[in-house]
């Protein structure tokens, strides 16, 4: 091609990061190597402008981006190098992809003419990240490359989000073409459906009105799609009684009176019997997966199902529905609650009719409240109880995997999105720490904290030098019962406490630890020091590990056995 | 129940297209009996045919899971009464003086060809719908067969008759 000099000339690495600028990106996540080298290059140049936040390993990178997207809504960007670098980041973005996170990783690549001959640090990244990715791209022209860009960020940030990959060779980040940034994308086998079809939201409808019975059962797309203001908006129109799985907590105030928790596996007994006692179950942007349903064909099995979702493969997957919604679920509630808004007759009535249906949900959750005993040991409840009542449940929580993460759940309560950043589908020990990391450069002013186990902080403790390195004030919690926690309780419930390789025997002293990076070290031996130890964290700006040294043997309750029912809760 | 399902995807033909479509497959525990791949007309197109089998709520499952790849541009279902379905086989049979004529007579009933000979085989290319194509086989057996392959199934829908 005869390039004319008038035209805006740029090399690729140039091309990548104006790019990224008209996406509107200001943070990466990354960490150098051979074939992004002439990427970082370029990046020296931009400093003003893009923020570098340099991990100290790429799942770090990877998680770090994904609890920013959490945190923000906005698109978290990740950028490493070939091979191990793209290997790396492997864990964090299929734990993205489980949970609908939009972020686009660039990966660097061998140059063209070496791809396939097994050159050093080559590794074929679009390959291995097909089945984790919503989608990838091997850029092998510098002519596609503004293009797949912009193609890779509409991608990830609409529809069901989820994360993009864009492999890009060494030597199409060197050669030079023309920066024309495209104002639009053309995708003719990607459009998602935004608005609800009106039949089916009239349907739906007539038969929120019509149930004597109705709940909602809400998941992470309410927050996705922003739509947590819809939502309380219907439910207290209708004085619709509010469930959550793991990832919609949040969308709804917990503090709510409608609200009654989170259901499944770890869920409230009034939850759990709510489902199974509706005769209406509106699903707002859950899946039903096998933690929240448990033996699928008994769940909710008085109930007519509506379910609203932007996927449409989520509908009808495990459950039948009689009234599918395929949309946005902002804009659907929208809709619905504009046709209810006109029937103020019948919304008083029905409100009337289902008073004993609250009052029912209402015993069940007196009946059986989330409860602990305590003792002269710290019991992890009360460590999270105390959490929220010292950060008035205003903090952002990052946690890990397992019984830190359920006890999160259940005794945090969750009062506005995207507070709540955990990784419920891949369930990922380690995300908690550098999610908790891109949550704090997301929302500086915020009060950020990871609630981990001494099994998952040790998955990713080398990000405390990024947070030192960074100065950011995220507060580890250390739930430390030097075990593996929820293997311990299902080694106990249904392996007869053979409680094999769980025992974590050696742990680090992690208040030396936290000192010999940097950070400030605390510890907790005592209930007594539970509340001095939160405060003085939180007066400490700088990252800060509490180490709370817990009970071993407690465990999470309510809880279902797998594939049991979920009204089969074994209680406290 | 389970039965046949013939899908008809057209994407977009790009590298990696295939692999993202039988790797949805393998990752979801879905069945491939059958698939060919072809450009079309169109400029940047491919179709697949891909014959597969489960209940009506596989099927469903299959078609959401492929409309959610990026490059599908279009997921039909082509059923056996409103489609032509059509395959390919080349078959070599053992041939000798006395079998010679018999084969030359099921290749006229089959309304196929004989497209190779040698001193003791004969190879036979025959294009049918499925169960054509098996009782050939089944009539070609006792004579034994050499060799065998099969293109898979290739369908396209039909036009619609006007209501009389």
């Amino acid at each position: 091609m005869n390039h004319n000099s008038k035209k805006n000339l740029m090399t690729g690495s140039k091309i990548i990061i104006e790019s990224l600028i008209k996406e509107g990106v200001d943070t990466i996540f990354g960490y150098p190597g051979g074939a992004v080298l002439n990427i970082y290059d370029e990046l020296l140049n931009y400093k003003d402008k893009i923020k570098h936040i340099l991990v100290r390993h790429e799942q770090g990178a990877a998680h770090a981006a994904d609890g920013y997207a959490r945190a923000s809504g906005k698109v978290g960007v990740v950028l490493v190098t070939s091979g191990p670098g793209a290997t790396n980041t492997i864990t964090g973005i299929a734990t993205a992809n489980m949970d609908s996170v939009p972020m686009v990783i660039l990966t660097g690549q061998v140059p063209t003419n070496l791809i396939g001959n097994d050159a050093f640090q080559e590794a074929d990244t679009v390959g291995i990240t097909r089945p984790c990715t919503k989608h990838n791209y091997l850029v092998k022209d510098i002519k596609d490359l503004a293009r797949t860009i912009k193609e890779a960020f509409y991608i990830a940030s609409t529809g069901r989000p989820g994360p993009v990959l864009i492999d890009i060779p060494k030597d199409i980040t060197s050669s030079v073409y023309e920066f024309d940034y495209p104002e639009n994308v053309e995708l003719r086998g990607y459009s998602p459906t935004y608005f609800g079809h009106h039949v089916q939201i009239s349907k739906l409808s007539a038969e929120i009105l019509k149930a004597k019975k109705p709940l909602l059962y809400i998941g992470g797309g309410v927050i996705s799609s922003n739509a947590a203001n819809e939502l309380k908006e219907l439910a207290e129109l209708l004085d619709l009684p509010v469930t959550s799985t793991l990832m919609g907590l949040g969308g709804f105030p917990s503090n709510h009176p409608l609200f009654f928790g989170m259901l499944g596996m770890h869920g409230t007994y009034a939850a759990n019997m709510a489902i199974s006692n509706a005769d209406f179950i509106v699903a707002v942007g859950a899946r039903f997966d096998d933690r929240v349903t448990g033996k699928v064909e008994e769940f909710g099995k008085n109930a007519k199902f509506a379910h609203i979702d932007i996927d449409p493969s989520s509908i009808g997957k495990n459950v039948k529905i009689e009234i599918p919604v395929v949309g946005d679920v902002k804009s659907v509630l929208s809709s619905v609650l504009e046709i209810l808004n006109n029937k103020t007759e019948e919304i008083s009535s029905a409100k009337y009719e289902r008073l004993g249906w609250l009052e029912e949900i209402n015993a069940w959750k007196y009946e059986h409240p989330l409860l602990y005993r305590m003792n002269d040991i710290i019991k992890p409840q009360y460590v999270i109880e105390k959490i929220y009542e010292l950060t008035d449940g205003e903090a952002v929580i990052a946690t890990e995997v397992g019984q830190s993460q359920m006890w999160t759940a259940q005794f945090y309560q969750f009062k506005h999105p995207r507070t709540l950043l955990t990784s419920g589908g891949l369930g990922t020990m380690g995300f908690g720490f550098p999610a908790a990391i891109g949550a704090q450069i997301a929302c500086p002013d915020k009060t950020v904290f990871d609630i981990a186990g001494d099994g998952s902080i040790q998955m990713n403790i080398q990000e405390l030098a990024t947070a030192v390195q960074y100065n950011l004030p995220v507060k580890i919690a250390i739930i430390n019962n030097n075990f593996l926690g929820m293997i311990r309780q299902w080694q106990e419930l249904f392996y007869h406490k053979r409680y094999s390789f769980s025992e974590m025997n050696v742990n680090p002293d992690f208040v030396k630890l936290a000192e010999a990076y940097g950070a400030v070290g605390l510890r907790a031996k005592s209930p007594d020091e539970v509340v001095p130890v939160i405060e003085k964290a939180l007066s400490i700006k700088k990252p800060v590990i509490m180490d709370f040294v817990v009970d071993k043997e407690e465990s999470v309750y309510p809880m279902v056995a797998p594939g049991s029912p979920i009204t089969g809760m074994l209680l406290v | 129940m389970e039965k046949t399902h013939i899908l008809s995807i057209h994407v977009e033909n790009e590298s990696g297209v295939l692999t993202r479509v039988a790797g949805l497959f393998s990752a979801r525990g879905f069945n491939i009996d059958s698939i060919c791949v072809a450009k079309t007309l169109e400029k940047n197109e491919s179709k697949m045919i891909i014959a597969t089998s489960g209940d009506t709520q596989i099927l469903e499952q299959i078609t959401k899971q492929l409309n959610r790849l990026v490059n599908v541009i279009k997921v039909q279902e082509l059923t056996d009464e409103d489609s032509v379905v059509r395959q390919t086989v080349l078959i070599k049979v053992n041939a000798d003086e006395t079998t010679k004529s018999d084969i030359f007579r099921i290749k006229d009933i089959f309304g196929g060809r004989v497209i190779d000979v040698s001193r003791n085989s004969y190879t036979l290319e025959v294009t049918g719908s499925e169960r054509k194509i098996e009782s050939l086989i089944d009539i070609l057996r006792p004579l034994g067969i050499k060799d065998i392959v099969k293109t898979g199934i290739i369908a396209l829908q039909r036009t619609r008759k006007p209501n009389l």
